[in-house]
């Protein structure tokens, strides 16, 4: 049998399961409200954030796998474009871009055009240090690793800091040859 | 700047319309008002692990998931009152338990609640029972957790609506097991504190 054609992220998301977007995002805020009652510090909590984004990621891209049917990325462009169009879009339903690649394909942007980690929300003078969507770039990065790339995902731009737009950077650290935990032909 | 054309941006997070929920129509896309529920369990799932991290008996985790809940109920009880019940909210006892287990339930959960009932021995005790809680879906409990209930974060939201209208309750969630189904259903049960019954129902 043929591998099943790829499928786009509207069609995925379309089939899924859904729920309800505000109480995705008054759920998120709880976490931080508690990570900040519980940290105190915001550096703390940006961490903490990043940590749970990739103890999901690494197990969401296995459904995102089992899901989109897609086949193995020929480059780090082309898995830049799944995260954007499939992956953005099949868990959280929102489309984003992927711009500003540096000169030898390594290093990208990725621009959410929508966020529902943010409805309701404001910074408050004590948090302008805080990535309030910090976990987002931990789930990348975590996804990332299971298929083997080592990454790095900064924030660039972030509304509730005043920018105009959401944008992650990714940058590709190396890819980690895959090793079998067995040897063939013993 | 390229791509930033649709984000529109306001000063102050309280000019944003409030939008979405209810007036869904077809055309509307399905993106901003819902994520996938695996995106959810995720989260909770997180949000579970990490109160785990912080706690060293079942009890106090669960109240600290009733706390998170707790946020959320009180939000959504001002986010509902603004949009879906033009700037008013229930006074009356029967009014607020049936906001909860329609208006709340049906905006959050995608559904009403199965059911809503007052307790028979006690004036002040009344449940809200759902086959199979949202929370739940993806959650097992491991024997050496005993009683332990993810849905303490929904009870935490019910009384987070109920303690800002007005209604102060202590809300806790239970499994009962029901015959012949392999999976216990929940029941959130509601007692309200003294000076409420006092007042007398409706």
């Amino acid at each position: 049998m043929p591998p099943a054609a790829p499928r786009s992220g509207d069609a995925i998301f379309a089939s899924v399961e859904r729920v309800n977007a505000e109480l995705f995002t008054l759920t998120y805020g709880a976490i931080v409200r508690q990570l900040l009652t519980d940290l105190e510090e915001v550096e703390e909590v940006n961490k903490q954030l990043d940590q749970m984004g990739y103890n999901i990621g690494i197990r969401l891209i296995d459904e995102f796998l089992a899901k989109s049917n897609v086949s193995r990325c020929v480059d780090f462009k082309e898995t830049a474009e799944m995260i954007a169009k499939v992956g953005f879009k099949m868990f959280l339903g929102v489309t984003a871009s992927v711009m500003n690649w540096d000169a030898d394909g390594t290093c990208c942007s990725i621009v959410l055009e929508d966020n529902p980690l943010v409805d309701f929300v404001e910074l408050p003078d004590t948090c302008q240090g805080l990535y309030y969507c910090n976990i987002l770039s931990g789930v990348i990065r975590g996804a990332l690793e299971m298929v083997a790339m080592k990454t790095e995902v900064t924030w660039i731009r972030d509304m509730l800091r005043g920018d105009d737009a959401y944008e992650l950077q990714v940058k590709l650290l190396k890819q980690v040859p895959e090793e079998y935990p067995y040897k063939d032909d013993e | 700047m390229i791509g930033t054309g649709k984000i529109k941006q306001y000063a102050n997070v309280l000019d944003k319309p409030l939008g979405k929920g209810k007036q869904e129509v077809p055309s509307l896309s399905l993106a901003s008002l819902f994520v996938s529920l695996s995106a959810f369990a995720f989260l909770f799932s997180e949000l579970v692990q990490y109160n785990q991290t912080q706690v060293d008996n079942i009890s106090e985790l669960e109240t600290r998931l009733e706390d998170a809940g707790y946020a959320v109920g009180a939000r959504v009880l001002e986010l509902l009152c603004h949009r879906d019940k033009g700037n008013r909210r229930e006074t009356r006892l029967l009014g607020i338990l049936s906001f909860v287990h329609s208006t709340v339930w049906k905006v959050l959960f995608g559904k009403v609640a199965d059911s809503l009932e007052k307790g028979t021995e006690h004036e002040d005790e009344y449940m809200i029972s759902e086959k199979e809680l949202l929370v739940n879906r993806f959650i097992s409990i491991p024997k050496d957790m005993g009683t332990f209930h993810c849905g303490a974060f929904v009870a935490g939201i019910v009384k987070g609506v109920l303690e800002n209208a007005g209604f102060p309750a202590v809300v806790t969630a239970h499994f009962v097991p029901v015959e012949g189904q392999q999976r216990p259903r929940t029941t959130i049960l509601i007692k309200f504190a003294e000076e409420v019954v006092c007042l007398g129902v409706g």
